[in-house]
């Protein structure tokens, strides 16, 4: 898309998306089956009646507080900065969150809200089943009956995760479907959530679907930019040159990126899962190398054959392997303000070692892509630049494919 | 007149309902699609909706799905439909035909090379599961370009300002999803249907299609009393699905259904 500068500057500077229809440039929207779209004007209504409501936020905050434990810190990662040689590295720790990831961020505003609206049953669908935890976790603390979908193949790679939904008392459907993984998974929670749309919220786990769920996902994941600001000024003193974070659907890279988008100074930096290679096709990098189209409800970049059937991706990260991505992500592309780039599925388990032998953190796999480029990045500034990435998850559900990838029996 | 105006026209003379099957283009194979079309019409199907593949069919039930997938695998796509419905032309200039299916295959073609490619090829109307009213602005000027009758969906929680809405921009027929769920899941509840199809006359002169739950023709009938059209679909692809090993045979049982229905449709109406 052809964007003057000039455009780009006044988007850039007066930053107010999305529209009232949830667009964001000419991605977004609302592009789902009639069946769903009175429900969807129903939760539009309700998240902004309450996103502006000072008890609904004063109940959120306190429940950031006390049970996800936040504020979330930020470590200085010294000796990972100092074998790297280059800009010093800063982590955003929502590795230590309540559940594990930036994911439970998300699933605690929105199941406020279902609790508000009067809805007694929560869906979900899930990839690396990072949300469908978060979201047990949050339906078994407010009482609510809780099914989470989630593909056969996605159901193998992340067992931990599956057994841990059922000890929180959500039943987990495995989604046979399609390629058996998150896209389909997210397919059959569509379908349910149409079929018992009575007493049923569905909460998304990514800044993807119909409007408002980009625009709400983000606005409760901001928190994680919204602290990282004031963090970085307190510890630096200015804010951070560059941010890091990987892209599976974006929620965890939006919800850094939104506070400083006006901070032109500050460069942003979405990573993607090169899988095994770009040039390979067997990738999930939509941003990186796919083009514009209509997905899950949104207009957005995907990844898609000639014909408009979507592709099936690849990643070594069941979190990362999706064909879509969030809306926003495809609009900050456009205008240049976001820099969208790919970590293969070999970069990311050495930067998985690396941060867990030479700073004894070990982190998850999305959350490895987003280390990978840190490192690489770091490697082209001076020392005193300072990079901050999120860490947005810790990789204990992970160390079973690792073990398994490198023939190690547990 | 178009061919969707003339068909209703002459219907209504009849006392008659339309019988509108709808199987997915290229399930098994194309072949047995455009062979299916004819006979379709000879059992007694008024108007035809051929289902593009997609591959996240998101408002489809596993029948649905399934058929999807095999389509696909067969490598069939937007372009091989319209090419099916091209050659059904080419012996039947009277039967309208609906596409059916989702926007990303038609995004990828381009919004106005596929409302020429399909109005040249005899398409009348298109379908579009996930395009609402408010987002399809463009699509719609591509349509009114070749003539292409833009179908929409209403559903039982479609409330009076979203009827409004849909009323404002469809044309040849409004197609009303009679079940809260997807394709060929659960029972529709006939007086839920009759007052929902009131509502809905109040706010427009366009024919009332019904389907998503028509299994039989025992329902097929009791719709007929209270509707324009009535759309069968999963049931019309079980037939294929349970003759997997002989074609000639899911032909003839997708006939044997749809004639059924023809006969039981009738005798309420004539
Ligand atoms: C730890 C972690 N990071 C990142 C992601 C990717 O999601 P998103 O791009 O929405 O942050 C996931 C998804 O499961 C995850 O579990």
């Amino acid at each position: 898309m052809a964007t003057t500068s000039s455009d780009q500057q006044s988007t850039v500077t007066d930053y107010n998306l999305p529209d009232d229809s949830g667009h964001f440039g000419p991605y977004g929207g609302i592009f789902v089956a009639e069946t769903l779209m009175e429900s969807i004007e129903e939760l539009n209504e309700a998240y902004t009646k309450f996103i502006q409501d000072p008890e609904f936020l004063a109940e959120l905050d306190a429940d950031l507080h006390d049970y996800v434990g936040r504020p979330s810190p930020i470590y200085h990662a010294e000796r990972l900065s100092r074998e790297t040689g280059g800009a010093q590295i800063y982590l955003k720790r929502e590795d230590l969150n309540h559940t594990g990831a930036h994911k439970v961020n998300n699933t605690i505003g929105q199941a406020l809200l279902a609790k508000r609206m009067g809805k007694t049953r929560i869906i979900a669908e899930t990839g690396a089943g990072q949300h469908g935890v978060a979201t047990a976790t949050v339906a078994a603390r407010l009482g609510l009956e809780c099914v989470v979908y989630m593909g056969a193949e996605d159901i193998k790679r992340q067992s931990p995760n599956v057994y841990r939904m059922k000890l929180l008392g959500a039943k987990v459907v495995a989604v046979t479907s399609g390629s058996q993984t998150l896209k389909d998974a997210l397919n059959e929670a569509l379908r349910d959530w149409v079929t018992n749309i009575d007493n049923t919220y569905y909460i998304i786990g990514t800044v993807a679907g119909p409007h408002p769920y980009p625009a709400m996902v983000r606005d409760f994941q901001t928190i994680i930019g919204r602290e990282s600001r004031a963090q970085m000024l307190e510890k630096t003193g200015r804010l951070p040159d560059a941010l890091v974070a990987c892209v599976g659907g974006g929620s965890n890279a939006i919800g850094l990126f939104h506070p400083f988008i006006e901070d032109e100074d500050v460069a942003m930096y979405g990573v993607e899962a090169a899988g095994l290679g770009v040039e390979t096709g067997k990738h999930s990098a939509p941003l990186c190398a796919g083009k514009p189209g209509v997905l899950h409800g949104n207009r957005t970049y995907l990844m898609a054959d000639e014909n408009g059937e979507i592709i099936e991706t690849h990643s070594i990260s069941a979190g990362l392997d999706y064909p879509g991505v969030g809306p926003e992500h495809s609009w900050l592309k456009d205008i240049g303000r976001a820099d969208y780039v790919a970590i293969n599925d070999d970069e990311a388990l050495a930067a998985f070692h690396q941060l867990t032998r030479v700073e004894g953190i070990i982190p998850a796999l999305e959350s490895s892509h987003a280390v990978a480029y840190a490192v690489k990045l770091a490697k082209t500034l001076p020392a005193d630049k300072n990079i901050l990435v999120n860490l947005s998850g810790r990789g204990d559900k992970d160390i079973f494919t690792i073990a398994k990838l490198e023939g190690i029996e547990l | 007149m178009s061919r969707l105006d003339a068909c209703f026209k002459a219907l209504a003379e009849q006392n008659q309902k339309a019988l509108v099957p709808f199987v997915t283009a290229g399930d098994p194979n194309a072949d047995f699609t455009l062979a299916c079309m004819h006979n379709m019409v000879k059992a007694g199907a008024n108007i035809i909706e051929l289902g593009v593949p997609f591959s996240d069919p998101m408002a489809d039930g596993p029948v649905i799905q399934k058929a999807s997938e095999r389509a696909l695998e067969q490598g069939m796509s937007l372009k091989g439909v319209i090419e099916v419905v091209r050659q059904f032309r080419e012996e039947d200039q009277v039967t309208p035909v609906i596409l059916m299916g989702y926007l990303n295959p038609i995004e990828f073609m381009g919004y106005e090379a596929f409302a020429e490619r399909a109005a040249e090829a005899g398409v009348d109307g298109v379908l579009t599961v996930d395009i609402p009213p408010e987002e399809s602005a463009a699509l719609l000027r591509a349509y009114d370009k070749y003539a292409l009758a833009p179908i929409f969906l209403l559903s039982p929680t479609s409330n009076e300002s979203r009827i409004k809405k849909v009323a404002a921009v469809a044309q040849g027929y409004i197609y009303y999803v009679s079940i809260k769920g997807v394709t060929g899941t659960g029972d529709l509840e006939l007086s839920e249907v009759t007052d929902k199809l009131a509502e809905i006359k109040r706010h427009t002169s366009l024919p009332l299609a019904v389907g998503f739950g028509v299994k039989n023709a025992n329902i097929a009938a009791n719709i007929a009393k209270i509707s324009d059209a009535v759309v069968v679909g999963s049931a019309l692809i079980n037939c294929i699905t349970d003759n997997a090993d002989d074609e000639n045979k899911g032909q003839e049982a997708i006939a044997g259904l749809l004639a059924e229905m023809r006969t039981a449709m009738d005798a309420v109406t004539k």
